[in-house]
């Protein structure tokens, strides 16, 4: 995709901005991406509670992550250890020995009204990452991965637009205060000119993809869990010296991100080519509109007051454990894919598309259990995306497994299933009739096999039909199709087509 | 003397042998101090809170558990403590002395609170501090300040005046103060009382309301050394729940106490520290001292004088290092969600409410040190302020190093001055702020620090203090020479210190026949 999509609301509000190639024209974008990465670990980030999403409110919490008095932070160990499996799989530095530190800031959902983070110590620092952009590889530079934990969440009540402003009440939710996190912070991307926007969306999506390939978060950018800001600045043409930079928050999906950048380009182009300056600001990204908003402007800078947390002792990964961890890192994702490639025979085409349709694990596990790779792959890029599809979830989210449908490949492979009876043994299993075998026996879908039963109804069928035989006779064999189409109906779908075509040509002779 | 005064006169040790050996119940022994509290305390206002109640009912169990047949749960079962206010008891009030958190009940027991429940330690109630023990004399309280038993019109100390006041006033045989600068030792010297801080992590913090987190740390207070050595040995030990606490097995201090008062201190070597005397010191204080130093040599001790010249920069960092912190850990009082709420009336924003209950719940001293801290750590400051103090930090800390190549342990007067009057410097924060001066080396090195009686200072004829300190996780050769002085002082003297202190008015007590 090399342009976002934008809607005739969404061009309406471009009115006032300038037009993106114009704004290309005239400057150079520099962009700096922040990613917020929710680790899966069972516990938070400094005491035992759970960190399921969607639990009911304030019932994951204790006296460590609601700040009551007296109450004291202990480091999550596996949190630390998935951090160090995210900077190492970008190509950082571990620290030997870094320390926390508290931002101080009040706001009533964070409780203790400071976020224990890292600040000048990051466990990770000094990596890389490098991103497919069309066919190009454009490599982001990481300035830092560290630790941090999460804030609770605010809910306002009343007020039309359900931020705080216009609010009658506000409910807080502290489920997620404390639930471990590592932001990612790329250093400034520039030189991408026009392809800014995408170059952002790559980004994210390669960095998405990696951390889910190592089991470390499920990365859902809908649920939270991978949050994105996009801080953008222009620079004339040519001028090595940044711009005054926005940061955009709210981007919560991919396209998002993508819009975000465009707009925020074509935003700023406008205001700096008609001689105003831009505010060093925070903005919101809203989603319907595709355009960005001023979020509120603090009288003063903010000033966080960092100091290192006297309440934890420094984190200081051994270089064994380091190296052990490393080891122990999966194939990257896209190394293992290509190699998947390779084996499968795929086409770039058909690779691509497994990977946007998430399918690749899906295809590489019922293969695993005995399907071919290019049944595989068409199975569950075409029917079951299409079930997927219409039931508005992902492939992975289907209620069947790899291994049934490499079961139901197997039994049309043996001529006991049609391709139309494999589809309804499918739809029976993601009915949850239980496993293929069970499925055909309850449904009554094995394919007719008896070929005298099969050889009354072509008879029966080219009885009813006298000139169709005569027309396959004077070689409009294509006429056959009406046979083998009574024939199918007379079996209720359950004959083999190719057979059916094979007796009929030998009835007539 | 009725048998009720004689078990408040007894020490912790007789106390736990007169149960063990069923001279007397638990419940008599609780019953005694809780009636001693009801008779005194209105004079003294040692305690915030008196949980009769819950006393009697962990002191039921510890004589249950006796009549049945089992062994004492420790060497202290049954012997009733007070707790200083600012750590936390699972439904008791617990306020810190500050109306911020006033009527806030604990859902949880700090890790010290659950080892004294597991002790068979009768808990008798919460003793008044300064605020968020913030201060040098009790007065910062929000509840009204504490009077010495020595003179009520004095000041006790502080921040836990309460904990070595209900010592001093026979209350509790036993308390538990928390020292961040000196809150444990001063006022033990004060009153006439002996009080140690750990080694910083010998002691778990969790459920400690924090002040400055790398300064706080809890410790046992009494009216002799090895009490107090028995309470530190109850207290102490790894918590994992404390990530600062140190995984190593609590030093064996009651033993410690024992050889000192067996074997003695001959051969070992006690440093006299330059810098902590002269100057600011009242003339009765250095006399009292320089007689401690004349008994030590006594004993055997070979006597060294050290110098640690960055002990100058000492009360400069810290006033800059503790603020720093305890701006930021006070920050949770928000109103968000629990203590005070002050102006949530529909028409006032989160923010607003927070605001306002800030500046109705804190007193002067807290805004004060907020302030002070958020300006050290801000901006542009940080490095002047907070940075250049932590420097300060590691150059007392190698001023200690060296020192303790001298000698085994340091010593110095514990408090510049005796006891002063009751609202004498409440305007003059840096005179109150001097208190600290010997207290608060110890303190930015998390080393062993302990006060211990050392006589009535000839001047104003009110208890000073011998500070002791070692290297840390030292804390069996500070304890050792404790134990040894102690001995040796109440042997010179014919009496303890505290046997001397003049009878506090009493009240009628209407409810003490019922209690029993």
């Amino acid at each position: 995709m090399t342009t976002a999509e934008l809607t005739p609301a969404e061009w309406a509000a471009l009115d006032d901005v300038a037009d993106f190639d114009e704004a290309i024209a005239a400057f150079d974008p520099v962009l700096g991406l922040e990613v917020h990465v929710e680790l899966g670990t069972a516990t938070k980030m400094f005491c035992s509670c759970a960190t399921t999403f969607g639990a009911e409110p304030n019932t994951q919490v204790c006296p460590v992550c609601l700040a009551l008095p007296g109450a004291m932070p202990v480091v999550n160990g596996t949190a630390v250890e998935y951090a160090i499996r995210i900077g190492l799989a970008l190509n950082c530095s571990i620290a030997p020995w870094c320390r926390f530190a508290r931002k101080n800031y009040f706001y009533p959902d964070m409780p203790k009204n400071f976020q224990t983070s890292q600040y000048d110590e990051p466990i990770a620092f000094d990596g890389y990452l490098d991103v497919p952009v069309g066919d190009e590889i454009v490599r982001v530079e990481i300035e830092r991965a560290h630790m941090e934990e999460d804030t609770g969440k605010s809910t306002h009540i009343g007020g039309a637009t359900g931020r705080i402003h216009g609010a009658e009440f506000s409910l807080l939710d502290y489920n997620r205060a404390g639930v471990p996190l590592v932001e990612i912070v790329s250093k400034p991307i520039v030189g991408t000119k026009a392809s800014a926007p995408e170059v952002a969306r790559a980004y994210v999506a390669t960095l998405q993809d990696l951390v889910r390939s190592l089991g470390v978060s499920d990365v859902r950018m809908d649920q939270g869990s991978m949050r994105c800001d996009v801080n953008l600045s222009l620079t004339p043409a040519g001028n090595p010296v940044f711009g005054t930079r926005t940061e955009t928050k709210n981007v919560n999906s991919l396209r998002s991100v993508e819009r975000a950048a465009r707009f925020e380009i074509c935003r700023q182009a406008s205001v700096l080519t008609a001689g105003g300056e831009i505010r060093q600001e925070t903005r919101h990204f809203d989603e319907l509109a595709g355009t960005t908003a001023s979020g509120r402007v603090k009288e003063t800078a903010e000033d966080y007051r960092y100091f290192p947390e006297p309440d934890l002792v420094p984190v200081a990964p051994s270089a064994q454990w380091v190296e052990q961890i490393r080891a122990a890192l999966p194939e990257l994702p896209w190394v293992r894919r290509e190699r998947l490639q390779r084996d499968w025979g795929f086409t770039d085409l058909e690779m691509r598309d497994l990977t946007n349709a998430r399918g690749v694990e899906l295809v590489a596990q019922t293969v695993a259990a005995g399907a071919g790779a290019g049944d595989a792959r068409s199975w569950w890029m075409s029917y079951l995306a299409q079930q997927a599809n219409s039931a508005g979830v992902e492939l992975s989210e289907l209620a069947i497994t790899p291994a049934q449908v490499a079961a139901v490949i197997g039994l049309v492979s043996s001529g006991s299933l049609t391709a139309a009876l494999a589809r309804k043994v499918v739809d029976g299993v993601l009915a949850g009739e239980g496993e293929p075998a069970e499925v055909v026996e309850k449904r009554g879908l094995a394919v007719v096999s008896d070929d005298s039963a099969l050889q009354a109804a072509i008879d029966e069928a080219l009885a009813a039909q006298p000139d169709v035989a005569d027309k396959i006779r004077s070689g409009k064999v294509q006429a056959i199709g009406a046979i083998v189409g009574a024939v199918m109906k007379a079996t209720r779908g359950q004959a083999d087509a190719a057979k059916v075509r094979e007796l009929t040509l030998k009835t007539i002779g | 003397m009725s048998l009720n005064e004689d078990l408040t006169r007894m020490s912790a040790v007789e106390l736990a042998h007169a149960v063990q050996t069923g001279e007397a119940s638990a419940v008599e022994v609780a019953t005694a101090h809780l009636d001693r509290i009801a008779a005194v305390d209105g004079a003294v206002h040692a305690f915030l809170h008196v949980d009769r109640e819950g006393a009697l009912a962990q002191a039921a169990a510890v004589d249950a558990a006796r009549a049945a047949g089992n062994p004492p749960a420790s060497p202290l079962a049954g012997v009733p403590l007070a707790l200083k206010d600012i750590v936390v008891q699972k439904g008791v009030p617990t306020t810190a002395a500050s109306k911020i958190l006033e009527g806030w009940i604990p859902p949880y027991d700090a890790t010290i609170t659950t080892k004294l429940k597991e002790a068979g330690i009768v808990i008798l109630g919460k003793t008044n501090l300064d605020e968020f023990a913030m201060g040098s004399s009790t007065e910062n309280s929000a509840y009204g300040p504490t009077g010495n038993p020595w003179d009520l019109t004095r000041i006790p100390g502080g921040s836990g005046g309460g904990s070595a006041a209900a010592l001093a006033a026979f209350e509790a045989p036993l308390a538990i103060g928390t020292d961040t600068g000196g809150s444990i030792r001063q006022p033990a010297a004060v009153t006439g009382t002996v009080g140690a801080k750990p080694t910083y992590g010998g002691v778990s913090r969790y459920g400690l309301i924090a002040l400055a987190s790398s300064l706080d740390q809890a410790g046992p207070c009494a009216r002799t050394v090895l009490d107090a050595a028995l309470l530190h040995e109850a207290i102490a030990g790894h918590d994992p729940r404390d990530s600062t606490s140190i995984p190593e097995p609590v030093p064996a201090v009651v033993q410690a106490v024992r050889r000192g008062q067996g074997d003695g201190i001959k051969g070992m070597r006690i440093g006299v520290v330059t810098q902590l005397g002269g100057e600011g010191y009242q003339p009765g204080v250095l006399d009292s001292f320089r007689a401690a130093v004349a008994q030590l040599a006594a004993l055997g001790a070979e006597i060294v004088e050290v110098s640690c010249p960055h002990f100058e920069y000492a009360l400069a960092a810290y006033y800059l290092i503790q603020p720093s912190e305890c701006s930021s850990n006070l920050a949770r009082f928000d109103a968000m969600r629990y203590g005070l709420r002050v102006g949530d009336d529909g028409n006032h924003s989160a923010e607003e409410v927070m605001v306002a209950t800030r500046g109705a719940g804190f007193g002067a001293e807290a805004k004060r040190r907020i302030m002070l801290g958020t300006y050290a750590l801000s901006a542009g400051y940080y490095d002047a302020y907070y940075g250049s103090a932590q420097k300060v930090r590691t150059l007392i800390k190698r001023d200690f190093e060296g020192a303790f190549g001298a000698a085994d342990v340091l010593i110095s007067p514990t408090t510049p001055v005796t006891a002063f009057k009751i609202g004498e410097k409440v305007d003059d924060p840096m005179a109150m702020y001097l208190n600290d001066l010997a207290t608060i080396p110890a303190s930015l090195a998390g080393i062993p620090a302990m006060s211990v009686p050392s006589g009535l200072a000839a001047d104003t004829s009110l208890p000073a203090g011998l500070q002791i300190m070692a290297p840390a996780l030292g804390e069996q050769a500070m304890y050792r020479v404790a134990g040894a002085y102690e001995q040796a002082r109440n042997a010179a003297a014919g009496f303890a210190l505290l046997d001397r202190i003049a009878a506090l008015p009493t009240a009628a007590v209407p409810t003490a026949a019922a209690g029993r």
